[in-house]
């Protein structure tokens, strides 16, 4: 109908219209053009949760478990969800009163009136089923399943190591790893960090403003799933360790126990230790900082790999074998010793012993004067002028057994001790003008060289096996395959001949038979060993002893070392004994001796 | 005359059609909106998708009451029910109850009544009823005063409720006055006010008052021989400038914290995602996540799970634009845009002023709401709380919109009975 002003319904349409044009471009542009509104969306709404496998299990040689996973239960609030409950049967429950639930309650609810809280740590196992059961009566309270690496046998702690919330240097290299995972911190746990830990899976949940969760994201068409980590099976021989590490209580030091045959390392005790159990759950950065802080006894500090003494006189062992290689000394060889050597201005003391010796006496004997003069040979061997050249040979040799370098194995944080170099002496002496008088003392182990209680053991093994070694190490086995990496089942050799460890073997069964080891003897088990006392600046010399059972078909050497123990007879020729028939025998029949040695105290200065 | 055989016969079914679309629509959608799968019966009277279909089911029957009322009840007790409501408006500021701030609701038992919501409706019941009268010029002064008591009134009783939104819809009656001729100018005034208001917020007002002052001075270049104009562009250019300092007056000293926020979220000065951009922000998030096609009913995740507020009720644009995508989008604008124009075409065929005005009204207000609810989801106007006419959640609005359109179906089925 033509009214007046019915064209204004134009002007009027074309406003309505108009607008609808707009908001249609606008929606074109938020839901089509634009794609930052759908990733606000995701990220609104879904929530990536990695699904965590088990971390796998630790065993030693003859299966007995090591480290497993001990599943704990937190019981979690949800402060908003708690309504109308009884509380007292709770507390009663828990065992707590009714303050307590009251102070946590609010204390979750100051967190968030949503996200869920720990109201009670590590609920015991027999409690989990009961409370699970009536959890049904307490709508915000649920059961937080975690797990918690745990240590059956409290043995072992540096070797097994544990794990810890991984660092800001990690997150930054390596994308496997979120804020708030573990990871092997030390030992074991970190060397075999990849196999133990398996692979992550991921749970795409949706949740709500408040974070509730609301279900799976599609089904779970984009979740992964988890792998559980490999088992491995260690080199340890549990009983052996427990023993050792009882054997050194009340002691600093370390005893490395070998197969020779193998490279498996049997034990690897170093002490003080401590509970590796104090170093898993919720207060393990309570405790670790308690056990950092302990500077007088360190005993986080794992002296197998990381303590760095002077051989001593179980390095003399080496020079016989060096002599002979390079045809300076011969098993009938004999050097005088008149309490010592004297030469020039060098004057290198020794005890009183039939003298002189040949080599297996001066072994037996430990001669301080024949290794001077053994050394000297050596160094000498082309002449003074090449003093150098001689010094590197001699270097190289020692070098060949693992000494002065790292094994790189699968024992985090070793150190490498310390076998001086040409250059070394050069700097300090003047190039040229040293001599082998200027070095005399590293002919009896001592001077600027330093080993770790764990080259020692191998050094040991060497001998055992007349020139050869295994790169000593600590797993055996990893999964279901039982494959180890290649390199640990490759001969090492020594630029040492075989035949030249005869004389030497036969020299260390007089130090058990009748020499400086003979308080280790063992009824018929035939043994060869070396003592060595360290001199240390700071108190008493440290005891040394390497040993090897049985010597005509070597299955174990070790080395023992314990700090500020005097002469090696006192306290390391005992112990490595005691470890060595535990090892053959099963049992220690000497109980006096084991007595005296576990009660026995060693704490200088 | 033509006698009306029964209620259905001559009613427009495409306007029927759109209704009850819309209102499909609407029931879906806020059943999507707050789904859970603790609560998938769509027919849970417990929830409020259940509820809401219950007050579909009452509209509906309230609009076949409507049709079977005499057509010339309206016109006839239009100033009856205009006073009627004002006394609810009137009640309802000493009696009612408050929710959200706004003191606009009666509480009876658990049902809540809207006055504000039927206001709308018997304001355009009473100024179609009075400019229909014969005679009436919307050129006199008179008429322009007593119109704007009319619709004046109301709105100030409902901004003391503290219900500014519905107020504002009071705004909307300019398309009527404007189609029945008042003067076209108040339409660009309305624009170049709105422009100026935001152009202050944005930019120094000394540009644009300099601005200003150089438009006056090209215009003055081509009129300077006549001097009537020459004043009245004196007057306009004085009248602006002086807006502009008003503008920053009654943004800091007049509107509410919680307005001018909503404002300075607009247009882009508060950015704070978290606090008072957030509700903008998460509407835009849900809408622009729909994509083409949307994520699916039922799939929408922004919505459903309280990120978006309000998310039956002024938002649930949201839940379209998230689960329908920008297909379904574009079809409820599209739906809303048809049923503007039929309105339009079907009140211009009337023979009755009062059916034509009132027709307007019905355009306007709907329009108005659909205008700024959608906007405000879209980032393109501030955040107002009005509810999208027949989809929003709510029993008030949806039965006053029902109404207020099923007078106009009924008005429209008679027109031949009318003169």
């Amino acid at each position: 109908m033509k009214t007046l002003y019915s064209e204004r319904r134009y002007v009027i349409s074309i406003i309505m219209i108009a607008i609808g044009v707009i908001f249609v471009v606008r929606l074109f542009y938020l839901q089509i053009i634009d794609d930052s509104y759908k990733a606000s969306a995701d990220r609104n709404v879904l929530r990536v949760l990695p699904q965590y496998p088990a971390r796998g299990l630790i065993y030693d040689r003859n299966g007995k478990i090591l480290v497993h996973n001990e599943a704990t239960y937190d019981l979690m609030v949800v402060p908003k969800e708690v309504k109308n409950i009884d509380t007292a049967s709770l507390c009663h429950i828990i065992g707590i009163n009714n303050e307590t639930y009251n102070s946590r309650l609010e204390k979750a609810r100051n967190y968030s009136n949503y996200a869920p809280s720990i109201f009670e740590r590590e609920i015991p196992q027999e409690l989990y089923g009961f409370l699970q059961e009536k959890l049904s009566n307490f709508p915000g309270f649920y059961i937080l399943a975690r797990t918690l690496r745990k240590y059956p046998y409290n043995i072992a702690a540096h070797t097994l190591g544990y794990i810890g919330e991984v660092n800001q240097d990690v997150l930054d290299n390596d994308s496997y790893y979120k804020p708030g995972d573990y990871i092997g911190v030390s030992g074991i746990e970190k060397s075999y960090e990849k196999e133990l830990r398996g692979k992550k899976g991921v749970k795409i949940m949706m949740v709500d403003v408040f974070n509730r969760e609301k279900g799976s994201f599609r089904n779970g068409l984009y979740d992964t799933v988890s792998v559980v980590g490999q088992d491995l099976t260690t080199t340890l021989d549990a009983d052996l360790q427990a023993y050792g590490e009882e054997l050194m209580k009340n002691k600093r030091g370390s005893i490395v126990a070998i197969e020779p045959r193998t490279g498996e390392i049997l034990a690897l005790v170093s002490s003080p230790s401590y509970d590796p159990n104090l170093l898993a759950g919720h207060d393990r950065s309570k405790n670790y900082f308690k056990l950092l802080k302990d500077i007088k006894q360190k005993p986080l500090f794992n002296r197998a790999l990381m303590a760095t003494y002077p051989p001593g006189s179980t390095f003399k062992i080496m020079n016989a074998l060096i002599g002979q290689q390079l045809g300076v000394l011969y098993p009938s060889t004999r050097f005088p010793c008149s309490l010592g050597f004297h030469m020039g201005i060098v004057d290198v003391k020794c005890h009183s012993h039939p003298s002189p010796c040949n080599l297996e006496e001066s072994i037996q004997n430990s001669c301080n004067s024949y290794y001077c003069y053994a050394f000297k040979a050596i160094i000498e061997k082309l002449g003074a002028k090449n003093t150098k050249t001689s010094f590197n040979v001699w270097r190289d040799i020692v070098m060949s057994f693992g000494f002065g370098k790292k094994f790189h194995n699968d024992l985090p944080n070793e150190l490498a001790g310390n076998i001086p170099t040409a250059d070394y002496y050069d700097k300090i002496h003047g190039t040229n003008v040293w001599r082998a008088l200027t070095i005399i003392s590293l002919g009896i182990g001592q001077g600027e060289i330093t080993v770790t209680p764990l080259q020692l053991a191998n050094f040991t093994a060497v001998i055992a096996n007349r020139g050869y070694y295994y790169i000593p190490h600590i797993v055996k086995g990893i999964g279901t395959s039982k494959f180890i990496d290649k390199k640990y089942t490759t001969k090492q050799i020594v630029k040492i001949d075989s035949g030249y460890f005869d004389a030497v073997l036969e020299g260390m069964r007089l130090v058990i038979d009748a020499g400086t080891g003979a308080g280790g003897k063992i009824e018929k088990i035939k043994m060869g060993g070396k003592t060595g006392t360290a001199q240390n600046p700071h108190g008493e010399p440290h005891s040394i002893f390497i040993l090897i059972a049985p010597l005509d078909n070597p299955k174990i050497v070790l080395s023992v070392i314990v700090e500020n123990g005097g002469w090696g007879a006192d306290w390391a020729v005992p112990i490595a004994s005691l470890m060595v028939e535990k090892y053959l025998n099963g049992v220690v029949k000497r109980v006096d001796m084991e007595k005296k040695m576990t009660e026995g105290s060693v704490y200088y200065p | 005359m033509r006698e009306q055989k029964n209620i259905f016969s001559n009613i427009d079914w495409i306007t029927v059609g759109i209704y009850l679309a819309l209102v499909t629509i609407g029931w879906l959608n806020i059943y999507a909106s707050v789904y859970s799968e603790d609560h998938n019966n769509i027919f849970d009277f417990s929830q409020i998708f259940g509820k809401q279909m219950i007050w579909i089911a009452c509209a509906i029957v309230i609009s076949l009451i409507i049709l079977s009322i005499d057509i010339k009840f309206f016109p006839a007790f239009a100033n009856y029910i205009y006073a009627f409501v004002m006394l609810l408006l009137i009640a309802v500021l000493l009696l009612g109850n408050v929710t959200a701030g706004s003191k606009s609701w009666f509480l009876i038992g658990s049902f809540k009544l809207q006055p504000a919501e039927f206001a709308k409706l018997a304001t355009t019941l009473a100024l179609a009823k009075y400019l229909s009268t014969i005679d009436i010029k919307i050129q006199d002064i008179k008429t322009k005063m007593i119109s704007f008591l009319i619709l004046g009134f109301p709105a100030g009783l409902i901004l003391l409720q503290n219900d500014t939104g519905s107020a504002l819809v009071y705004i909307s009656f300019v398309f009527l006055l404007y189609r029945e001729g008042l003067s076209g100018n108040v339409l660009i005034i309305g624009l170049v006010a709105i422009v100026l208001f935001l152009l202050t917020l944005l930019i120094d007002k000394f540009i644009i008052i300099g601005v200003l002052a150089g438009i006056a001075l090209i215009l003055f270049f081509y009129i300077r021989k006549r001097r009537k104009e020459i004043i009245t562009l004196i007057g306009i250019f004085l009248l602006t400038a002086g807006s502009v300092y008003m503008v920053d007056y009654v943004y800091n000293n007049v509107l509410e914290p919680h307005q001018r926020n909503r404002i300075a979220v607009l247009i882009g000065k508060e950015t704070d995602l978290k606090g008072v951009a957030y509700n903008v922000n998460q509407s835009k998030i849900a809408i622009g996540s729909g994509g083409f096609f949307g994520k699916g009913f039922l799939q929408g995740t922004q919505t459903k799970f309280d990120f978006v507020p309000a998310r039956s009720t002024d938002f649930i644009y949201c839940t379209v634009g998230e689960e329908w995508g920008f297909a379904g989008s574009a079809v409820v604008i599209a739906l809303y845009v048809m049923l503007f124009l039929r309105i339009i075409k079907l009140a211009e065929r009337q023979r009755s002023v009062f059916s034509r005005i009132y027709g307007y009204g019905v355009a306007s207000i709907l329009f108005f709401h659909f205008m700024i609810n959608i906007a405000m989801t879209i980032g393109l106007a501030p955040v107002i709380g009005i509810p999208l006419p027949f989809i929003s959640y709510g029993g008030s609005s949806l039965w006053a919109f029902t109404i207020l359109l099923f007078i106009f179906v009924k008005q429209d089925a008679c027109r031949l009975q009318l003169l």
